[in-house]
């Protein structure tokens, strides 16, 4: 054990990290896209009922929450005109720690104007083979619709599965189930995705996973061909997730529904009701851009650039040690 | 009664599991970066030894298991019971069968032992990593042979037997590793 004061990660990674964050603002320079910065505490919140808020004992002007994702106020920006758009910043969680969960962590969200779900994954993949270290080589990326990456997985079927079927499968990779769980399907397909699908992802290679169902559609919109689906895809390196992405919902009244249905399964699983964030409903409101956007975790491409199996060692100081 | 929301796992940790008390060896938090966030913990049984895998959703209560370590001496066994001193308090405290099971025969007189007590019962008893023991029975020692690698068993005062080299005489004292139950050096007695 080194010494409580001194960093968690190594001189060397910490100027990988620096030649990382480089790196992306040069790809972005290139690409014209502008870099903005958004508050970091905020009047609302997110609604998310599986995302954790922190916030101040002490609101100051009415700010009180630490954001979570500048996804709320770059939208605003874009409302108003901004055109592309990217962003590097800390972003606080309550409740996340673990291997892969720093409480706070370092965030790179972008948007792009006029561009679809597939477009942005090209992009998504041009971006980080742009940045790769010269000791990192990515095979072919894989992309799967999320029904085929359960059904390569598990032989099962998505419109078939039921929470008994989730169970077995679960059962048969050895998982074994949580002894409470709220009667809805989507916690167990979360459970199913991130302890038996992606666990199966090869190493060396992005994969995509796309079309989540439409219940865990979150601010994506839905597919106008089978609306059972969201134009809403999460990418992979190796089993690790490494990011979420949208082709941006630009109805007012359907976020605000979706805001809403949050709000009454927070109160469902007795958790705090959050404000929601009326600013961006009225930016919608005043018109979206057609836009597509994506939040990748820098942390974890630094864990898999440089094989760490701990995010406390691509961090100058993991939680442990701030 | 006292509980652990998942939030508070680490390794360590004694909780309540279908009515045994459980250490947790190790926690995995996974969560997709939207949706229900997990612990995948493996769970020590403190009653059987036996390791096996659970799975809490994220902010669940776990309730908390009364297990707390306490360094105490040991006395002497009366066949049924093995009889433990804590030498501040001198408070003395009997642990079955059950609870001291393999350990038994690495425990001597007068050393400090960890006895783990669930409900202020003893559930588990912890010697010593090293213990020094008395040879009482083993083949003549070959002399001179200190570098063949060869071993034969000894058996001890408290009953443990344990390969030593050929060159080891009966009534030697010997240092031994009690998590390995391996010899470890010759102890000089003068």
């Amino acid at each position: 054990m080194t010494p409580e004061w001194r960093p968690s990660a190594d001189l060397a990674m910490l100027r990988a990290r620096a030649r990382l964050l480089r790196d992306i603002r040069r790809y972005f320079a290139e690409a014209g896209v502008l870099e903005v910065e958004t508050p970091v505490l905020s009047q609302a919140a997110v609604t998310d009922p599986a995302i954790h808020s922190m916030q101040l004992a002490e609101p100051v002007a009415g700010c009180r929450f630490l954001h979570t994702s500048p996804e709320f106020p770059m939208k605003r920006l874009l409302c108003a005109g901004t055109g592309d758009i990217y962003q590097i910043c800390r972003v606080f969680r309550g409740a996340e720690l673990g291997r892969h969960h720093n409480p706070e962590f370092t965030l790179l969200e972008w948007y792009r104007l006029g561009y679809d779900m597939q477009r942005l994954m090209t992009d998504v993949e041009q971006l980080l083979r742009s940045v790769l270290p010269s000791t990192m080589t990515l095979g072919p990326s894989r992309f799967l619709s999320y029904e085929q990456a359960i059904f390569e997985a598990t032989g099962l079927s998505l419109a078939r599965l039921d929470i008994a079927a989730i169970q077995d499968a679960l059962n048969t990779a050895g998982v074994p189930c949580p002894p409470a769980m709220p009667n809805a399907i989507d916690p167990w397909l979360d459970l199913l995705m991130s302890s038996v699908v992606t666990p199966q992802f090869s190493d060396d290679r992005l994969t995509f996973i796309y079309h989540y169902p439409a219940s865990q559609a979150s601010l994506a919109r839905l597919n106008p061909d089978n609306p059972s689906v969201a134009e809403r895809f999460e990418v992979y390196i190796g089993p690790m997730e490494l990011g979420n992405g949208f082709h941006e919902l630009q109805d007012a009244d359907e976020q605000r529904a979706r805001f809403q249905s949050d709000l009454a399964k927070r109160q469902q699983l007795s958790l705090p009701a959050m404000p929601m964030d009326t600013h961006l409903l009225d930016a919608l409101g005043s018109g979206l851009p057609d836009c597509a956007g994506v939040a990748v975790g820098l942390d974890r491409v630094l864990m898999a650039f440089y094989t760490k199996t701990e995010i406390a060692d691509v961090i100058s100081f993991g939680a442990e040690r701030a | 009664m006292a509980s652990y929301s998942t939030n508070e796992f680490r390794g360590g940790l004694k909780i309540m599991l279908d009515g045994d008390p459980y250490t947790i060896v190790e926690n995995e938090f996974v969560k997709p970066g939207k949706g229900q966030a997990f612990n995948r913990v493996k769970v020590r049984n403190l009653k059987t030894g036996r390791v096996v895998e659970k799975t809490f959703k994220s902010g669940d209560s776990v309730e908390a298991a009364d297990v707390m370590d306490t360094d105490m001496q040991y006395l002497y066994t009366d066949g049924e019971f093995w009889h433990f001193m804590d030498p501040q308090s001198f408070e003395q405290i009997a642990a079955d069968k059950a609870a001291v099971g393999e350990q038994a025969v690495w425990l001597k007189e007068q050393d400090m032992c960890v006895v783990t007590l669930w409900n202020g019962s003893p559930l588990s008893v912890t010697p010593p990593n090293f213990v020094e023991l008395t040879i009482t029975e083993t083949d003549p020692g070959v002399r001179g042979d200190t570098a063949t690698g060869g071993t034969k068993p000894a058996y001890m005062e408290t009953g443990a037997v344990v390969k030593v080299p050929l060159f080891i005489e009966q009534g030697e004292v010997i240092r031994c590793d009690t998590r390995s139950g391996e010899y470890v050096s010759r102890v000089k007695t003068d």
